[in-house]
């Protein structure tokens, strides 16, 4: 179905090619996986399937990319819109029309379909994606996980044979994440599409793939295979596969389901070894960094937190989480004051955070926007930093020494809008941190994050927590609260449902539970390094 | 009343709504009379209450309200500081500034009459009027859903107006994420160094923004010519062109006095025509088609009838120069209420009752809005 022969890119101004001598062959029907660093590629050869690369982006391209016999170097986007249904990183930022039902119809429209042909298709594609209740809502008014399905629903009524997605789920809460995984499965099964997906989170995907497109970057070769071949020995892999080599099960299992049926005797290994306590060494103590009374937000009609008290004390790291909406990020801009309380209080140091003011503010809570270009306004990041240290009012070069901590290999002259996601998100966290807020929040810092870099965040945030800082992260990834948390809070609707150390908390909920949790159950192990150490343990 | 008397639930076509309110704010620029252009706004937001859609361009009916507010303290501020005082009635003594004769037309302070600021209070009400019209028709009738009923020539150049309507709306959202960012990193978030700090990132996103849509777009087949080749393209948007401008001159011609006569309406057909053919040409070639178009049927005839009838009532009082329709302010009168215009203005609440209830999903149920982080 699409053919890479011999193909490299390479953008204008750029000296390197982005992808060299690429050969790949995706037959029909396909569900291919592409996975990689951030800034390796990756979009690049989504984007050069449909020839938004280099038609749109410019760019010279050698060798040749046949989709379904039709050479993309004489065919631009638009005329190969019946081909090819192209899902962006952002689904809002493509739709065109203002509700549902007219978005579906969209790309019909342009490619001149008979207005009964259009009407059928709407109507299947309404079911297939279970979006009939939504049809007349505006667009605006959708959760993240809707646009989503709205987004591969407005695409698919064009009935391409090839469907391309950038990070189809790496907005969406697990729950919202299950749905769409599971309308693309559909899609395979059913109707034949070629499915072509990049995606970070492998433990959501690496189950439904036929096949894995390993794209290193660099100008190293693609490597792609089964996912077991790949899985084998990738250096990226999802819990369940890490754990499946640690334990040596053979063959590999990819699903938590087939994990389980091979771990019996590793559960029995470590039956009577308690995991560890998660408690911050050293830092601990019970200074209230913030506290929240019966905190009420609203927003006209709409309660977007309800009752809610806590308490956030020093050396804490604590995963926030809940569905998309549930009132994660009201809570954490409402603890630094960009929200107004209905009722109940807040108090950072006896203050409420509203009635602090500039560098003050900096100087006692930190929040890390959701999309931390947000913060990003220099145009390079020497200047970035500059400015960081003259609004947090501290010495000149705390920013820039941060920085060289946190991510190494930045350049001062690099504009930030250049920096991969992970490296924007670092030098955020480095112009936060500059101020040394002992109360440091994040709001969805793993979006879009790879292996590496989210690696990388975690041992940060360790460090922090160790310092004596208290750390809140809203997040979706259960993995990354498994790995770092020591408390969880989750939220449904506004209201807090539970609160308590990770263990308790994570393990009692099927939609929160990482990979290793719902393998090694009823065994209270959260992660593999855990089960890694026991295991020495045992052995030594 | 229960559901609607002529059909079943669904959306009026918006050209209907947009003729209605066309026709409202004709009615409201032949009158001074503030109790006409009260009723004239009563109407409209009657109507708007009744048959408005949950939706975000529903919203923007109380914009348009606040907007009118505005045009009317700013049309009367202007004539309490610049404006030539008349009448007796003195309300206030300013001191005054006298300029040298050469600049006799204009004034500074002085005097501020009843009647002065009468005459600036009517005209900033009926100026308001016609703004709060067309807000009226604004979030009765979707953007886009006016969209799908332009000529298919014209298509490429409505999306374009459409994306730029929705990008208003974005970009607030945009200034409101980075003036958080700016309380963030611990800086001013009021004043004028704040707003030109915060400009830069708002254009940037803006700019990234309609990248990543037009490459969606392009991707979706926007676009598409289909069979039609590169030279009969060009050939057409050139004949588009000089029609344009061939009316443009005709126009001008009319209206500006001491043109020769045959530049005028000559000029102004030829113009119209060269524009008709090279849309109904474009139109045979385009690939586009239309899904679900709005039907045009009794509801739309009697909405836009109620919009016409209340124009042609003012436009007769006004031609037959019916008294009522100008309220005097020098001496001040309390207007009177003409019959004709009235009559006109209870036709213009029908379509409160005639056009369509909406489809029940969107009023059924209160949409979730995401709230901006």
């Amino acid at each position: 179905m699409i053919n890479f022969e011999c193909v490299s890119i390479t953008y204008p101004g750029a000296t390197e090619p982005v992808l060299t001598e690429v050969n790949l062959q995706i037959p029909e029907g396909e569900l291919v996986l592409v996975v990689g660093r951030t800034g390796s590629g990756k979009t690049t050869l989504l984007r050069a399937i449909n020839g938004l690369v280099p038609h749109f982006t410019g760019g010279t391209l050698t060798g040749r990319i046949l989709v379904d016999g039709r050479d993309t170097a004489t065919n631009p986007p638009r005329e190969l819109a019946d081909l090819v249904g192209v899902v962006p990183q952002d689904p809002m930022s493509g739709f065109v029309a203002d509700t549902v039902e007219e978005e579906l119809a969209y790309g019909m429209e342009c490619l001149g379909l008979a207005p009964d042909v259009m009407r059928r298709r709407v109507e299947e594609t309404l079911d297939l994606l279970g979006l009939v209740d939504l049809r007349n809502r505006p667009l605006l008014s959708l959760s993240a996980g809707q646009r989503q399905r709205v987004a591969i629903g407005s695409v698919l009524t064009s009935h391409p044979k090839v469907l391309v997605l950038d990070e189809p789920t790496s907005a969406l809460d697990p729950g919202a994440a299950e749905d769409v995984l599971a309308a693309l499965q559909r899609l395979v099964h059913d109707l034949n599409v070629t499915v072509v997906m990049a995606e970070h989170r492998l433990e959501r995907v690496v189950q439904y793939a036929d096949r894995i497109v390993i794209v290193p970057g660099d100008g190293e070769p693609i490597i792609s295979g089964t996912p077991s071949e790949m899985m084998g020995n990738s250096p990226i892999a999802p819990p369940v596969v890490e754990l499946g080599r640690l334990a040596g099960w053979q063959p590999l299992p990819l699903t938590v389901r087939d994990a389980r049926r091979a771990a019996g005797p590793l559960r029995e290994l470590l039956t009577g070894h308690a995991a560890p306590l998660r408690i911050i060494k050293g830092a601990r103590d019970a200074t209230p960094l913030i506290v929240t009374d019966k905190l009420t937000v609203r927003y006209g009609a709409v309660v977007a937190l309800k009752n809610v008290s806590t308490t956030i004390t020093r050396g804490e790291i604590v995963a926030l989480m809940g569905r998309n909406g549930a009132g994660k990020s009201t809570l954490l801009s409402t603890m630094v004051g960009l929200r107004l309380a209905s009722a109940g209080v807040v108090r950072t140091n006896g203050k409420d955070p509203r009635e602090i003011k500039g560098p003050e503010l900096v100087h006692s809570v930190g929040l890390v926007p959701q999309d931390p270009g947000d913060l990003l306004e220099a145009s390079t990041v020497a200047g970035e930093c500059r400015s960081s240290d003259h609004d947090a009012n501290v010495e000149l070069g705390t920013t820039r020494a941060l920085l060289a901590l946190l991510a190494p290999e930045v350049m001062d002259g690099t504009h930030p809008r250049d920096l991969s996601e992970g490296q924007r998100l670092l030098l955020a966290l480095a112009i936060v941190l500059a101020a040394r807020p002992p109360l440091l929040l994040l709001d969805e810092p793993t979006r879009g994050l790879d292996y590496p870099t989210k690696a990388r965040l975690v041992k940060v945030l360790r460090e922090l927590a160790v310092t004596g800082h208290g750390i809140v992260l809203a997040t979706h990834d259960v993995e990354l609260a498994a790995e770092v948390a020591t408390r969880v809070i989750v939220l449904a609707e506004g209201e807090v449902v539970a609160d308590g150390p990770t263990h308790e908390v994570v393990l009692a909920s099927p939609m929160f539970a990482p990979q290793v949790a719902k393998i090694l159950a009823p065994e209270d192990w959260l992660t593999v390094s855990e089960v890694r150490a026991a295991m020495i343990e045992q052995v030594g | 009343m229960t559901g609607s008397l002529f059909t079943l639930p669904r959306w009026l076509h918006p050209a209907a709504w947009w003729v209605w309110a066309l026709g409202l704010a004709a009615a409201a620029s032949r009158t001074t009379n503030p109790l006409l252009l009260s009723l004239i706004i009563a109407v409209a937001a009657l109507v708007v209450s009744a048959r408005k859609p949950d939706a975000p361009w529903g919203r923007s009916f109380i914009f348009f309200l606040r907007l009118g507010v505005a045009v009317i303290v700013i049309r009367v501020g202007v004539q309490l500081i610049f404006g030539a005082a008349f009448g007796t009635t003195v309300l206030l003594q300013l001191p005054g500034v006298t300029f040298p004769s050469w600049l006799a037309g204009v004034r500074l302070g002085g005097d501020i009459t009843f009647e002065s600021v009468l005459l600036a209070f009517y005209d900033g009400l009926r100026l308001a009027t016609i703004l709060i019209c067309v807000g009226a028709a604004n979030s009765l009738a979707s953007p886009s859903r006016l969209l799908k009923s332009v000529p298919a020539a014209l298509y490429e150049f409505g999306v374009s107006v459409v994306v730029a309507m929705t990008f208003t709306p974005q970009l607030v959202a945009d200034v409101d994420r980075v003036r958080t960012a700016r309380r963030l990193r611990g800086r001013p978030t009021k004043g004028v160094r704040a707003i030109a700090g915060a400009a830069m990132p708002v254009f940037e996103g803006a700019l990234e923004k309609s990248v990543t849509l037009a490459a969606a777009m392009d991707s979706r087949g926007y676009g598409r010519r289909g069979e039609i080749s590169a030279a009969r393209r060009r050939m057409n948007s050139l004949l588009l062109l000089t029609g344009l401008v061939a009316a443009c001159i005709g126009t001008y011609a009319l209206i500006a006095a001491g043109s020769p006569a045959a530049l005028g309406l000559p000029m102004l057909l030829v113009g119209v025509s060269v524009c008709i053919t090279s849309i109904t040409w474009s139109a045979r070639t385009a690939v586009r088609t239309r899904y679900r178009p709005d039907p045009w049927a009794l509801p739309e005839n009697l909405v836009a009838g109620a919009g016409v009838l209340v124009a042609l009532s003012f436009l007769g009082a006004n031609w037959v120069a019916m008294p009522g329709l100008d309220t005097p302010s020098n001496p001040p009168t309390w207007p009177a209420l003409p019959l004709l215009p009235l009559l006109g203005l209870l036709i213009a609440t029908t379509p409160a009752l005639t056009a369509p209830t909406l489809p029940r999903t969107i009023i059924g149920k209160l949409p979730r809005i995401e709230v901006p982080a």
